[in-house]
């Protein structure tokens, strides 16, 4: 949905010159909230102007034309273009008045200046002293590196919530240049050199979702895929066409040949215009591969479940969740008729299930030696979903009952999972683990690890890393064999998250945890089951997969996070690839990158589509590299920035220890503010002053530290705390950035004022709050959205109408302490809450778990815990974390 | 000029610290290659099953890699031989490669088997780098040390 929407925002800058002119003097905060959600922010129609070239030699569109700043982008032959690439020649007059005609600002700030802040003058004043000798910074960029006293300011949040800040690019290069949902550095301005990148104390990284679900994405098919010669990246909007027949490859600077068939356009149906085909237009493509790019024929989709039927596990009542949403989804998960399919369960022993097509029921076949675990038969236990329909939903239907009156308290998860590989290894696949306990028998059985009194301990947190690398060496195994493993954790007891983590980790898969899950007790838990079931298994999936991520001569690939099995430098093994992973890359700057003004990255994944087809998606960003220390600050992305620190913290926190990983995050403040106040602002000795792209810098890194995963002194229990860790490194950034810094809304009183009109339903718009109980009242009700779970916390004094309106009960006394859903009800506030809420998920992949939370109920201290401006007893208020940052800054 | 058990363990302790220059270099080798594995680009294509080149580099890396704890045995074992020797200077000298050894292994990931290096982490820039100078360092160390054990066996036979 954001996609088109962006692309409708594209066509904006496609509108006649006078329109631009028009949106030129709307001011920032009279912009319709469409256009500030839609990600595109009224500074960047403003700035439509290319910047001004800083050497003679680029005008020509020689030399290093398609690197500079001002050449057109490849998709336009230079000779097309205009002097200064400007795109809309008649706009000349207008742009010369402005005071500072120079580069694009990167705005952060673009649509949600709120109403109060200070006039532009007052800013253009502070801005000629603080950068005194700078004169290339345009007014817009001053902004985002105003500098703000954060001690005095307390409303540094934004209204809405940011979008992620712009490029400083030329507007074509800008409108071809990949969605920021899928690829987002750290540093949208590239700094030159190491030097320079140490000096700024801010991390240089990549935050990657390669395979989100996209609404559009051009595919090509062409017996041809063009690639540079000598580093072969893949052709991209961001090369340039030295003449009609040869192209220079933007990373490594090579000039190749453009082959004959690429010379036609299969999109106009012309001959003779490369820079017209899809692939120079789009920064995301995918390309449907030859048999070149496979070593053998592409895997059929494969899925083998592995069930825990332990004592524990028919307790908890999982099994009649699970089989009911397998048979629900049996004919949407994806494949095509050679999609096979195969059930394990183990307890003690391990059971086999025969499901050859034939047969008038299914066979299980009992394997009881698990010291050295065998496949009973061969032929059939993973058999074509097509041809054993019926005997797979027979044995669904039948397995919630087989195992009622089980003794068994053993589980034999270790011996499960060699079978399980051993049956995978031929075809490579997915297996789904479902483990409700620590396993406690044969290969890889574990001991109880943790201290339920050092849960709130102060002191070190010990064993967060593997007690044996029994699951991280079958893990390597299963991806050696294009198998994934994702594991479903439904314990209430200690299980070990930490090793048994690893088989998911090392093999591309993913983690979910259920604590104390309970098919009746807790419907919270049940509903959130219930629904990642249906999507995990509805989603798209990729198999025998690899990403490789190429960048522009000079940088280089420091150190990957996320799930999967690094197989070289650059490149990453995933045995599955789905759409809610992501990934984080650390850069560091080799070479200088003083002969170019554009830095490159692309990251290509190869994988065997569900319907056997060998693809390619190839996603590229441009970035523009700047030589100022006072560029870098202006272009930091901070959400991106917090969700690298996070990665880098956990892999402190494993190889170290947790409280070094906590300290280094309160450094990496207080050395980037210590940097930024080094940097000559010679201004306002006093306070703690932070450039406005970095104000939220202390209060992600104060969220941060506050997390499950990194908190201290609160109790946290070990599984719930590597769980958080799992999905720090494993989530997309969207999704960590509503972890850490949930997103708190007064729902009560929301108004049609500046409400988004979408297809005729009322969106309403209340601002975000702080994250303290400050913002709290008695009378309000309120909604946190922490992305993997919602709070609707009500008031003592809440209004009853609300109450009755959209929660359906007459009054607060009467609502239920365990609500898990708000009633559809038809009244106008009911529709307009749900609206609300919906428009809140709309992006969402997995759909949260909701709880409303009375004022008084036990609950409340989940939704208090978030509150993360607020005082502990173990931790800092965001107003002393300002001052321990502050005075850590001054030693 | 005698022949004496101090002039054997020179001798000897000159042989194997030429063995473990060359491991030393097979280990520089091995790890560079890791790193500069990015710049062949024919395998990009065969990224499911290597080439017969690649499987003969991935060979070379593993044996490496097991290389490490002959190596150290090694050094353990012409200590122990200088400390019946009462070669005590010669044994100071070694002193803090095998503290540093012995530290090493200490401090190595969870693993079931013997070894050093987790293939996980290993491709990590930072480690990938350690691992390169501990490289170069080692080899500086077997280099000068053999020069010194031939000077200490000239040594012990000429003034014995």
């Amino acid at each position: 949905c954001n996609t088109t929407k962006r692309k409708e925002n594209v066509k904006s800058h496609h509108m006649t010159p006078s329109n631009i002119l028009q949106e030129k003097t709307v001011p920032l905060n009279g912009n319709s909230i469409s256009q500030i959600y839609s990600g595109d922010s009224s500074s960047t129609t403003t700035g439509s102007a290319s910047p001004v070239p800083n050497s003679y030699e680029s005008l020509e569109g020689g030399g290093y034309s398609g690197t500079s700043l001002q050449s057109p982008p490849a998709g336009v032959p230079a000779k097309q273009a205009p002097p200064f690439g400007y795109n809309y020649p008649t706009m000349h007059p207008a742009y010369q008045q402005s005071p500072a005609p120079k580069p694009d600002p990167s705005p952060s700030h673009g649509g949600y200046n709120p109403p109060g802040y200070q006039p532009y003058s007052q800013v253009l004043t502070l801005l000629s002293s603080a950068l005194g000798g700078l004169s290339g910074v345009s007014e817009l960029e001053a902004e985002t590196l105003r500098p703000m006293n954060l001690l005095q300011e307390r409303n540094i949040l934004p209204p809405k919530r940011a979008p992620p800040p712009e490029p400083n690019l030329s507007n074509d290069l800008r409108k071809v240049n990949c969605s920021p949902d899928t690829f987002r550095c750290t540093l949208t301005n590239i700094p030159q050199t190491q030097a320079l990148l140490n000096k700024a104390r801010l991390p240089l990284g990549l935050l990657l979702h390669p395979f989100r679900d996209l609404t559009q994405l051009p595919v090509i098919t062409s017996n041809t895929i063009v690639r540079c010669r000598s580093c072969r990246t893949y052709i991209n909007p961001f090369v340039s066409f030295l003449d009609q027949r040869r192209w220079k490859c933007n990373l490594c600077y090579r000039v190749n040949d453009v082959p004959d068939e690429f010379m036609y356009n299969p999109v106009t149906r012309s001959y003779g215009e490369p820079h017209k085909r899809p692939e120079v237009q789009n920064s995301t493509v995918e390309f449907i591969a030859s048999s070149d790019y496979m070593l053998r024929p592409p895997q059929p989709a494969v899925y083998l479940f592995l069930l825990d039927v332990s004592h524990n596990a028919v307790e908890s009542g999982y099994l009649n969740v699970f089989c009911q949403s397998l048979l629900d989804n049996l004919e949407k998960l994806p494949g095509d008729t050679r999609t096979h399919i195969g059930f394990v369960t183990f307890d003690s022993t391990v059971h086999f299930y025969n499901l050859q097509e034939g047969l008038s029921q299914p066979q299980m076949l009992v394997v009881s030696d698990i010291d050295d675990v065998f496949i009973p038969t061969h032929d059939s236990l993973l058999v074509n979903l097509k041809e054993s329909k019926e005997l797979v939903k027979d044995l669904l239907n039948a397995l919630p009952g087989m195992f009622t009156h089980t003794r068994e308290t053993q589980s034999a998860l270790g011996p499960a999972l060699q079978v399980a590989y051993k049956l995978m290894s031929p075809t490579g696949g997915r297996v789904s683990v479902f483990q409700t306990q620590l396993p406690t028998l044969g290969a890889g059985l574990l001991q109880s690890r943790e201290d339920p009194n050092l849960r709130s301990s102060t002191k070190n947190v010990q064993h967060l890393g593997p007690a044996t690398d029994f699951y991280k060496k079958l893990a390597l195994d299963c991806s050696g064999q294009q198998i994934g493993v994702d594991l479903f954790l439904l314990s209430s007891q200690y299980s070990d998250l930490a090793t048994l983590a690893c088989v998911s980790k090392y093999s591309a898969g993913g983690v979910f945890y259920y604590p104390s899950f309970h098919h009746i007790h807790n419907t919270a838990q049940r509903q959130k089951f219930q629904k990642d079931l249906q999507r995990y298994l509805t989603r798209k999936i990729g198999f025998e997969a690899v990403m490789r991520i190429r960048c522009t001569k000079g940088l280089s690939i420091h150190t990957f996070h996320g799930n999967f099995f690094v197989r070289s430098t650059d490149l990453l093994s995933l045995a599955n690839v789905n759409p809610d992973s992501g990934f984080a890359v650390q850069m560091s700057i080799e070479e200088s990158l003083a002969d170019t003004s554009l830095a490159c990255f692309q990251a290509a994944l190869l994988y065997t589509s569900s319907k056997g087809k060998r693809r390619i998606r190839v996603h590229t960003l441009c970035l523009p590299v700047v030589s100022q220390l006072s560029e870098v600050f202006a272009g930091a992305d901070i959400q991106a920035i917090s969700c690298l620190l996070a990665n880098m913290a956990i892999d402190r926190s494993i190889s170290s220890s947790l409280s070094d990983a906590r300290d280094a995050l309160v450094n990496a403040v207080v050395d980037c503010l210590t940097a930024y106040r080094a940097n000559g602002s010679n201004i306002q000795p006093s306070g703690l002053i932070a450039p406005a792209a970095l104000r939220l810098f202390p209060l992600y890194v104060l969220a941060l530290l506050k997390q499950k995963a990194l908190r201290t002194g609160t109790s946290t229990r070990l599984d719930e705390r590597v769980f958080s860790m799992c999905e720090l490194k494993s989530q997309p950034l969207q999704q960590i950035m509503h972890m850490v810094h949930p997103d708190l809304y007064r729902i009560d009183n929301m108004t049609e004022l500046a409400a988004l009109h979408l297809n005729d339903s009322v969106i309403p718009q209340p601002p975000l709050l702080q994250l303290t109980a400050e913002k709290l009242t008695r009378e309000g009700a309120f909604l946190m959205d922490c992305g993997s779970v919602m709070y609707l916390w009500v008031g003592k004094c809440c209004n009853e109408m609300f109450i009755c309106d959209v929660l359906g009960f007459p009054n607060y006394a009467s609502l239920p302490s365990n609500m898990t859903e708000i009633p559809e009800l038809q009244t106008t506030y009911s529709e307009r809450t749900r609206a609300f809420i919906s428009w809140l998920l709309e992006s969402r992949t997995f759909h949260p778990a909701f709880h409303v939370v009375k004022d008084d109920a036990s609950t409340k201290t989940s939704f208090f815990q978030h509150l993360v401006e607020d005082r502990t007893e173990s931790a800092f208020s965001y107003y002393e974390f300002l001052l321990h940052v502050q005075q850590q800054m001054s030693k | 000029m005698a022949f004496t058990f101090a002039a054997f363990c020179y001798m000897l302790a000159l042989l194997l610290t030429a063995a473990l220059i060359f491991f030393a270099i097979w280990h520089i080798i091995a790890f560079d290659e890791l790193k500069t594995d990015y710049k062949n680009p024919i395998d990009q294509c065969n990224t499911l099953n290597p080439t017969v080149d690649r499987v003969k580099k991935i060979k070379r890396v593993r044996l490496a890699l097991k290389l490490v704890l002959p190596e150290y045995l090694i050094h353990v074992f012409f200590c122990v031989m200088f400390l019946c020797a009462a070669e005590w200077l010669t044994l100071g000298l070694n002193m803090p490669l095998l503290s540093y050894h012995i530290w090493r292994y200490m401090s190595r990931p969870v693993m079931s088997g013997p070894g050093l290096y987790d293939p996980t982490t290993i491709m990590n820039a930072d480690i990938l780098a350690y691992c390169q100078k501990e490289g170069w360092c080692k080899l500086a160390f077997y280099l000068l040390s053999f020069f010194y054990y031939l000077y200490g066996m000239i040594y012990v036979l000429v003034s014995s």
